[in-house]
């Protein structure tokens, strides 16, 4: 909501996540500044070539970084909700552990960890049941996909057991 | 030959058993989509691409825009009967058609809206059909730098005009614009943001930023909220069919649903929820029962969502005839087009007018088979609103990583989703809106291109970006569309802007 029209006169902190967010824009912009220096000595014949628009974005970021501290030291920014960390690690270790198994373990076992991680972020507890229906369901659609629709997913150790 | 003859002729190609199949499968998934909460139909079409490599363009297109359509209809069930809007432009529909549904009225306010959403969608898909050939042969006097200020306009609409906050939009877009500096530069070849990355040298694929933040970054976020005690699904009890009062006072709320709808979408105006607040607030002004208003009025169910439908047929409009997305779901089709080697646009009219009538045609169908799934099977899909949500979510997490898996089975290209989904949950707690990084994605370099084009032909003045009357116009536009809404809030104004937030699709 926009209070921050009416900046409330009893809290007026800086908002340290909100300069946080400030901060990684203007690193942004450096970054680009940075990479795009090297190309300089390309530009073309005339002034516009694959340097102009990198510098007008990082020159818009740097605004962007100066507004969005301003309004986090007026403390304009609209309060967040208490968020949850536990369910959010659950899902994160879900796509991790997907990231990491699926080269080896192929499409079903490390997709049916991400199903059972995922559902015990939303309160599935029973880990021992979740992880083969996981694992099932995911075997299901893999033979759907890869074998009907003849989409290349990554094959291990029990798919090959089948085909 | 005139429209009509067009329209037959595309009529025929939409007729084709596999096309028909292909609608069928569009609106389907469409309506499961918008029944569900938390997936929308531009997350929906993402996960579809990498799985559409192989079809042929025409059945995939008209899946996807069945799937736009689709999700239009099925968003209202949600609304109706759950609470919960599936899908954004539902929002208004949750005010009275909760109440209604609560009030053991739910039958008449799911046919009210799926009545709506018909005859809006066959309005505005004829709209679509006799404004098309016009914008098309205007966009043929347009040259480089006329698109570009059409694609800034469409980046101020998109990012800063509606929501409560320009500094958080034009962030987003600014996102946006940075991931699609990665990878080589068009024009000349050159590596830019790669960092000797040889997997960031084809720059970052739109439908991994599109599925990590629709899809992961939600299902974080609604993780993240706890257990806030299970939703109440109301029961359809009574009759589905509405009686002869309920005829009387539905028909004008829809046809002006439409009439605000349709237009408001053809502009590069933002999304579609900015016609269903407006067509409410009309129907708030006109109605002649003011004191059902908050508990559970039809009208207030009627006009949005007819509003709702008719603006996702005006979307296609900038989408088809000028290439230019105004909403999230219109980018990733657009980058659907973009797979297939098509660029949409005045020439494709052109150069492939079977494919771009077979699609406006096949919409005509699609209207209809939507009303058939709606309306006598809508029990199917209250049914799927009572799945579990860790099932469900574990559901949508494993479909959303198999798209990406299919495109690209790598560690990098799985690395990025889980990144860009921490970004999209990160942006959603802080209050960011998620499409204008969509959009900024992948209109950025097609802005980025007509630019330099521009200022190639000009030798680099830049005063020629406003010495063309229409560009001068558009970016006048633009401006406007920038200062005003900042000048609004500033005066405390800002609660208007906050309603019509443009959010998902």
């Amino acid at each position: 909501m926009t209070k921050g029209t009416h900046p409330s006169t009893q809290t007026r902190r800086p908002d340290w996540a909100a300069l946080t967010i400030a901060a990684v824009l203007a690193v942004v912009a450096g970054l680009i500044f940075w990479d795009v220096s090297r190309l300089i000595g390309l530009a073309g014949y005339s002034q516009v070539g694959p340097t102009t628009v990198p510098y007008a974005i990082a020159c818009c970021l740097i605004g962007l970084a100066v507004w969005t501290a301003a309004e986090a030291l007026r403390g304009d920014f609209p309060e967040r909700d208490h968020q949850e960390i536990g369910p959010v690690a659950w899902i994160v270790g879900g796509l991790a552990a997907q990231m990491l198994l699926l080269n080896t373990l192929g499409f079903s076992i490390a997709t049916g960890f991400l199903f059972a991680l995922t559902a015990r972020g939303f309160g599935k507890r029973k880990l021992w049941l979740s992880v083969p229906i996981g694992i099932a369901f995911s075997f299901v659609v893999w033979v759907i996909f890869a074998k009907l629709l003849q989409l290349s997913l990554p094959a291990g150790p029990l798919e090959r057991l089948f085909f | 030959m005139g429209t009509f003859d067009f329209l037959l002729q595309g009529l025929l190609v939409a007729a084709q058993p596999m096309n028909l199949l292909y609608a069928l499968i569009g609106v389907t998934l469409g309506t499961a989509v918008g029944v569900l909460p938390g997936i929308g139909p531009a997350l929906t079409v993402a996960l579809l691409l990498p799985v559409t490599y192989q079809l042929d363009p025409a059945g995939s297109l008209i899946m996807f825009a069945g799937i736009y359509y689709g999700g239009m209809y099925g968003g209202s069930t949600t609304s109706i009967l759950l609470n919960t809007p599936g899908e954004s432009a539902s929002i208004v529909t949750a005010l009275e058609g909760n109440k209604m549904a609560r009030a053991g009225r739910g039958g008449p306010a799911l046919a009210t809206a799926a009545i709506g959403s018909f005859v809006a969608g066959l309005i505005a898909t004829m709209g679509l059909a006799f404004i098309a050939p016009y914008i098309v042969k205007l966009a043929l006097v347009f040259g480089p730098r006329e698109y570009f200020a059409l694609m800034v306009l469409a980046f101020v609409t998109v990012s800063s005009a509606f929501g409560d906050s320009a500094l958080r939009g034009l962030t987003s877009l600014f996102v946006g614009l940075t991931l699609a500096l990665i990878g080589i530069d068009q024009l000349t070849g050159q590596t830019r943001l790669s960092f000797g990355v040889p997997d960031l040298l084809d720059g970052i694929e739109v439908t991994t930023v599109a599925v990590a933040m629709f899809a992961i970054g939600e299902s974080l976020f609604i993780a993240a909220q706890g257990d806030r005690g299970p939703d109440k699904v109301e029961a359809v009890r009574g009759s589905v069919w509405m009686n002869a009062a309920d005829w009387a006072r539905s028909w004008k709320p829809w046809l002006r649903g439409t009439f605000i709808g349709f237009p408001i979408g053809a502009m590069p105006a933002g999304g579609a929820e900015i016609g269903t607040f407006l067509s409410y607030a009309t129907e708030k002004r006109l109605t002649k029962h003011p004191e059902e208003f908050g508990n559970g009025a039809i009208e207030g169910v009627a006009g949005p969502e007819a509003a709702n439908n008719a603006s996702a047929a005006g979307t296609l409009v900038p989408l088809l005839t000028l290439g230019l997305p105004t909403t999230a779901t219109a980018a990733i089709m657009l980058a659907g087009f973009q797979q297939f080697g098509l660029q949409p646009g005045p020439l494709l009219f052109a150069t492939n007018p079977q494919l771009v009538w077979g699609l406006i045609a096949s919409l005509l169908i699609a209207n209809f088979m939507l009303l058939v799934l709606n309306l006598p099977l809508i029990g199917l899909w209250v049914r799927l609103l009572t799945i579990p949500k860790p099932w469900l979510y574990a559901g949508i997490l494993l479909f959303a990583t198999l798209g990406t898996i299919g495109a690209n089975p790598s560690v990098f290209e799985l690395g990025m989703l889980l990144a860009f989904g921490l970004l999209g949950y990160v942006m959603r707690v802080f209050g960011y809106p998620i499409a204008p990084v969509v959009v900024g994605l992948i209109l950025g370099p097609l802005a980025e291109q007509q630019l330099r084009r521009a200022l190639s032909i000009s030798q680099g003045d830049v005063t020629v970006l406003f010495t063309s009357p229409i560009a001068a116009v558009l970016l006048v536009i633009a401006a406007l569309a920038f200062l005003v809404p900042l000048i609004m809030r500033a005066r405390g104004r800002g609660e208007v802007l906050t309603q019509l937030a443009a959010s998902e699709d």
